[in-house]
């Protein structure tokens, strides 16, 4: 789908992911979740204790995109205990989560009741109750609101400055913990 | 602050929407209707019943676990839980293989339970219909290891559920024959010939079909997700 493409984080930076539609921004983030594997080229992690193996990457990142991992039929509160305790994180760290996220009154209604914002609130809150070091943050402003959008700002800006990574793919403005750039040209493009 | 194994929490949350968003209820009063037809269309003659009554209810057990298999991995792949399960620090087979088991649990089990009411329903004896819920003990967790793999192979298929019924049916026939065929035997005793070689094959169906899901549950799941 894309080739040609080489670069390398340090701790506590944050990359915008640019480019087109259908330039491989998405593809490239799940690539780098574990959720899918390059024809060719490497990917190397270092969450401090070496290199991660390839097929457990997924461990150590959030991939957070379109579609956002919730359930309809559970209620916000269960789905976040889910996905907490799935992914190995802190369910004492949710009331925190909910709180911060705006989510604590919608706690115990369906999930399929929320708002497309609502939902990518729902979201996000696993950054909060399962620390790892790599955020993929696919369109992460998409349908938040003003308010929103500062939140995902904030949290940023603490997991950079606590040593975490972030890609995050957008077409919208670069969050402000974001000062690095990658933009995927259509021209980079290689036959599949 | 909760540790809860991620296993069990994917265990307990797939039990926990079985029962509450209504697929094992519905799949269980599809299966009770069909017995409560049964009578309708064939009569109530008791020799007649003992004879046909087994059979007629695995094949219920199968259209009602059919009924199921749809939504096993289709309706996670489309909300995203399926990427969730490759991010869980857990081995991804266990996590596949506890979602068949989930599956098993809230269908298999409660339909085995079934049976002996539907047995006694149609005039099978006490002894008969126990009997018969022992087959489909015996025989259930194949039907779900098996559906589980279809199952995941149809899940990014849109409509897939008729393509789903052909791949899985056929798979179905040996659980049907070793398993009606010792209830069937168990229901009209008839020396010397015993149900026991029978279950045994069945058993052996249902082996197969947990092996056959160890080795390609996982690698199913995942070409969904990539």
């Amino acid at each position: 789908m894309f080739g040609g493409v080489s670069f390398r984080l340090e701790n506590g930076a944050a990359l915008v992911v640019r480019g087109p539609n259908g330039s491989g921004k998405s593809s490239l983030l799940r690539l780098l979740g574990g959720l899918a594997r390059a024809d060719h080229g490497t990917i190397s992690l270092d969450v401090g204790d070496g290199p991660v193996p390839a097929e457990e990457l997924g461990r150590h990142s959030h991939l957070i995109g379109h579609k956002g991992g919730v359930t309809d039929a559970m209620s916000v509160e269960a789905n976040l205990r889910f996905q907490t305790e799935l992914l190995g994180g802190n369910s004492s760290l949710m009331d925190a989560a909910l709180t911060r996220l705006g989510l604590m009154p919608l706690a115990h209604q369906r999930a399929m009741t929320l708002s497309a914002g609502q939902r990518k609130r729902l979201a996000l809150a696993r950054l909060i109750t399962a620390p790892r070091k790599l955020w993929l943050l696919d369109e992460p402003m998409e349908s938040l609101d003003a308010a929103g959008e500062a939140l995902v700002q904030t949290l940023l800006g603490e997991h950079c400055a606590s040593g975490g990574i972030a890609l995050i793919a957008t077409h919208g403005s670069a969050p402000r913990a974001a000062r690095l750039e990658l933009a995927l040209l259509p021209e980079q493009r290689a036959s599949a | 602050m909760s540790h809860a194994h991620p296993l069990i929490a994917l265990l307990k949350r797939d039990l926990t929407l079985a029962f509450r968003t209504g697929g094992a209820g519905l799949s269980l009063a599809f299966f009770l209707l069909v017995i409560v037809l049964l009578p309708f269309a064939a009569g109530t003659d008791p020799a007649l019943m003992r004879r046909i009554g087994p059979g007629v209810i695995w094949i219920a057990v199968l259209l009602a676990v059919l009924l199921t298999l749809e939504r096993l991995f289709q309706a996670d792949l489309e909300a995203g839980v399926l990427d969730l399960l490759v991010a869980a620090p857990a081995a991804f087979e266990l996590l596949v293989l506890a979602k068949a088991l989930a599956h098993w649990l809230a269908i298999g089990v409660p339909l085995t339970v079934l049976a002996i009411v539907a047995g006694l329903m149609l005039g099978l004896s006490l002894d008969a219909a126990l009997a018969l819920a022992f087959t489909l003990f015996v025989g259930t967790p194949g039907l779900s290891c098996t559906g589980a793999i279809a199952g995941a192979l149809t899940a990014g298929v849109r409509r897939g559920s008729l393509l789903l019924t052909l791949l899985v049916l056929p798979l179905y026939a040996p659980f049907v024959i070793f398993g009606a065929g010792a209830a069937t035997l168990a229901a009209n005793p008839t020396p010397p010939e015993t149900p026991l070689p029978a279950i045994l094959l069945l058993g052996a169906c249902s082996l197969a079909a947990a092996l056959t899901a160890l080795l390609l549950l996982p690698s199913a799941v995942k070409s969904q997700v990539d």
